[in-house]
């Protein structure tokens, strides 16, 4: 032990538009289990592909083993001794075990591959992970767990001197999560440095040694696991120091809001491996935040209420009314609507114009026999560039030409055009600048007093905070809690998300 | 072209058009003339419509599919089944007529067009399904269709060439009306058809939706497999009606060659058109001035004499031409001087 074996400094990397890392050092001592964290958009996957070589950083050094390296492409890493698992196993599921693990090392004999040795070899590979399985059979046969410990053990027949688990466990249940800790725990006594990227605070805490957090790009600060709380993760995570907490002015009325739950009703909603049963109500003029971490189940659950998910266990109620939604066909017939999480895949249509990606739902809506014409189309169209004031050359320009803040609008506006009831947001501000941010929150507040019920989800607790009348918690695919009004601030919403997890809530 | 304008994709296409109507004006005599005869125009130019008639009505269908990203490249085989169902309806099923020459089997002129345009939507659907139900890739999925179907078609006529008389039906391919050729009406009409289902319902919208991102369209509550199921029938009919006209024409069904490598003229005229193969976006204007090239050039070599085996030569290197006329890179190069209007236009605001 002792001696960095991987040091960061100062590293850069610009996107046109964005600085996706600046000025951040990460420091990784030998035989450490390493946690690195961050929200969306905090650059802890840009940092990960900076020192995998997948980008090339615009400026700083990386420092390997007391060498400077530039890694070039993920193979130039691998054979610097950098290994890295992502969070989707990317071995080939239509290969055998023995054949994954020994992809580009293939022993071979007097005619072609030696099978025999190749099998042998898988088996004494996977021993040391107590993985007792046919290396003959598909990968693609075993459990997400089984070809992420295969992955993990290929990694590590690389002799590599670094081992990079990217959210190896997002897709592993308990038993599978404790599995995966107990080889990790093996390797560090062995060791091996390990650098771990996660969003489950409970995680971190039982299997690092030391967390760096990054936050929008920037380097936060590097800590020492057991010298911290769940709490002070949290608020270095979200970017809020506890002791100078500003009272932000809540533009929200806060209104306590009875359990009439006269929009929506939701009892025991779930889908299995994707989110646990959850209660929930929205009335009219209510707007719901969902706080909790990346992962925690907030966007899980506006999928699930709009039907791009099918829900597989639960009653929906709408203004009293059970209705099954299993599509947002049917979702939008309720007058529900949702602006989704991820803008670009999700959200807007590239090649169609401000216009025809505005009107699209109200189209839907509509049905096949009552066509929008273009006069029609482009009356819509301006009547919510207006509104929102969407920055646009006019109503025909490609939309995948406008910024970001107005791509925004231009998803909030064709929702807007439907006239729902209950519009779910999910990560609206989401990479736009200030004003733009601000005028979407008051939008959504003014929304609401005329009593269109939001569901609001943000990553951004500030934002929660200022626009809520009521919060939803979550943890680990659960709403553990449920704060109200005046209850309603950073501090809490953020001791509620460290609290040791709760499952009777 | 208006200073700070961005050229219309379809110049392009229509530009070559001319480029080759010109080559004929000067080195080809009477190219352009047309008489009447028995009341129906005649001269090369009528001939290129009439022949342009199966492709066109393909090529149309075909625009729509690109346009939702996919492909369709099996609308060869299911012409030579439309046709040969056709064939075999017009002898009533029973091909022993075949041998009793001179013999008429007056078959009803209405089975003889419905039996194989149901046939051949039926075959649509099932492209349909493989794409969006299946989620089949759109070119895996019409591969099937692809090869298994010529070879349906060819288990359906017994591997024999059917020939046949029937006035009525021979009507279809040979035919004129209001002194036009009768396949061109009916590739109009697909043209019409098309159009009014793509403007007057949500359609045309929703294609351009599912072809630019189909799971924001998904999002935002478009029925994106009833889009992709549409489109594809939509093809299997054009495709079927495209077989009647060829075999009416021909009198017969020749199951092994009718429409062979067709699709790839389709293909190739929606891209010469200006319709963007990752889809998204479409131009049935530029698909049939494509077809129009195809066919103006084919005629052109054959009037001129060339020997055949050039014909697909020369026609490749024209296409390669007029593809990279139109290519985004070209387009960029080109438009240098006046794209800088273009690009503040468009950028950001």
């Amino acid at each position: 032990m002792g001696g960095k074996l991987l040091e960061v400094h100062n590293v850069y990397k610009v996107f046109p538009g964005v600085t996706a890392l600046a000025d951040v050092d990460f420091a990784l001592e030998r035989g450490e289990i390493h946690g690195l964290m961050g929200e969306n958009g905090a650059g802890k996957s840009t940092l990960i592909k900076v020192i995998t070589g997948v980008y090339q950083k615009d400026a700083g050094t990386i420092v390997l083993d007391g060498q400077e390296i530039h890694p070039t492409s993920p193979l130039h890493a691998e054979a610097l001794g950098i290994s890295t698992v992502y969070q989707e196993v990317n071995l080939l599921t239509n290969l055998s075990v023995a054949e994954n693990l020994a992809i580009g090392r293939q022993p071979t004999g007097t005619v072609g591959i030696d099978w025999k040795t190749m099998n042998r070899r898988a088996v004494g590979i996977l021993e040391k992970f107590d993985i007792d399985i046919d290396v003959t059979e598909l990968l693609g046969n075993y459990s997400i767990a089984i070809q992420q410990m295969v992955a993990i053990a290929r990694a590590l027949e690389l002799e590599s001197k670094l081992l990079i688990l990217d959210e190896p466990t997002s897709s592993l249940n308990a038993d599978e999560v404790e599995k995966l800790f107990k080889q990790m725990r093996r390797l560090k006594e062995q060791g091996h440095s390990i650098i771990f990227v996660t969003h489950f605070l409970d995680q971190v805490f039982e299997i690092t040694d030391r967390i760096t957090v990054l936050r929008n790009g920037k380097y936060v600060g590097e800590y020492a696991t057991p010298s911290m709380t769940k709490l002070d993760l949290v608020s270095k995570l979200m970017g809020k120091s506890l002791d100078d907490l500003k009272n932000f002015d809540s533009i929200s009325n806060h209104v306590e809001i009875g359990d009439d739950a006269n929009l929506i009703d939701v009892k025991g909603m779930e889908k299995t491996n994707y989110m646990n049963p959850f209660d929930l109500k929205v009335s009219k003029g209510d707007i719901v935040g969902l706080a909790g971490l990346l992962g925690s189940g907030r966007t899980e659950i506006t999928n699930l209420l709009f039907g791009t998910q099918k829900p597989e266990g639960g009653e929906l109620h709408i203004k009293g009314k059970r209705v099954n939604i299993n599509s947002p066909r049917k979702a939008i017939a309720h007058h529900l609507a949702l602006s989704p999480e991820d803008r670009k895949q999700e959200g807007i249509i590239s090649g169609l114009s401000v216009r025809e990606n505005i009107v699209l739902a109200q189209q839907v809506k509509n049905g096949w026999l009552h066509n929008i014409n273009v006069r029609k189309q482009t009356e819509l169209a301006e009547k919510y560039i207006g509104m929102l004031s969407i920055k646009t050359s006019g109503v025909n320009q490609p939309i995948e030409t406008l910024s970001g803040g107005n791509q925004q609008k231009v998803i909030l506006a064709r929702w807007l055009a439907t006239n729902p009831e209950l519009l779910i947001v999910d990560e609206p501000t989401r990479g736009i600048d200030v004003g733009a941010k601000m005028e979407i929150q008051r939008l959504l507040v003014e929304l609401s007093k005329q009593g269109m019920g939001i569901v609001f989800v943000s990553s951004e607790i500030e934002e929660v905070v200022r626009c809520s009348n009521r919060v939803y918690i979550l943890q680990n695919r659960n709403i553990v809690g449920e704060l109200r009004g005046e209850e309603i601030s950073e501090q809490e919403i953020m001791v509620r998300i460290a609290a040791k997890e709760d499952r009777k809530a | 072209m208006k200073k700070g304008r961005q050229i219309p994709r379809i110049a392009w296409p229509l530009f070559a058009l001319g480029l080759i109507l010109f080559f004929n004006l000067v080195f080809t005599d009477s190219f352009f003339a047309i008489t009447i005869k028995d009341g129906h125009l005649f001269g090369s130019l009528i001939d290129i419509l009439r022949r342009s008639a199966p492709t066109l009505i393909m090529a149309v269908a075909m625009t729509y599919v690109i346009a939702t990203g996919g492909i369709d490249i099996s609308v060869g085989s299911v012409l030579a089944i439309s046709g040969s169902i056709a064939s075999l309806v017009v002898w009533g099923g029973n091909t022993q007529y075949l041998t009793s020459a001179g013999s008429q089997y007056y078959a009803p002129m209405l089975s003889i067009i419905l039996i194989p345009l149901v046939a051949s939507i039926l075959l649509g659907a099932f492209n349909g399904v493989m794409v969006s139900f299946i989620g089949l890739q759109p070119f895996i999925a019409t591969l099937i269709l692809m090869t298994a179907g010529r070879g349906l078609a060819q288990l359906l006529t017994g591997g024999k060439v059917l020939n046949f008389r029937h006035a009525g039906f021979e009507f279809v391919g040979r035919g004129y009306l209001f002194g036009l050729p009768f396949p061109f009406l009916l590739a109009l009409g697909v043209i019409v058809l098309g159009t009014v289902i793509t403007r007057l319902t949500p359609m045309g919208l929703y294609i351009q939706a599912v072809g630019g991102n189909r799971s924001a369209s998904n999002f935002s509550g478009v029925n994106t497999r009833l889009v992709l199921l549409f489109v594809y029938i939509f093809s299997g009919f054009a495709a079927g009606l495209s077989g009647l006209v060829m075999t009416s024409d021909i009198t017969g069904a020749d199951a092994g060659f009718m429409g062979l490598y067709m699709e790839l003229d389709a293909i190739l005229a929606v891209v010469i058109g200006g319709t963007p193969m990752e889809g998204g976006k479409y131009n049935v204007g530029g698909t049939v001035v494509g077809v129009l090239i195809i066919q103006t050039l084919t005629t052109t070599i054959l009037t001129k004499g060339i020997p055949t085996e050039y014909t697909l030569l020369v026609k490749a290197i024209v296409v390669v031409v007029v593809l990279i006329i139109q290519s985004n890179k070209m387009r960029e190069v080109m438009g240098k001087r006046q794209g800088k209007m273009i690009a503040k236009g468009g950028a950001a605001v």
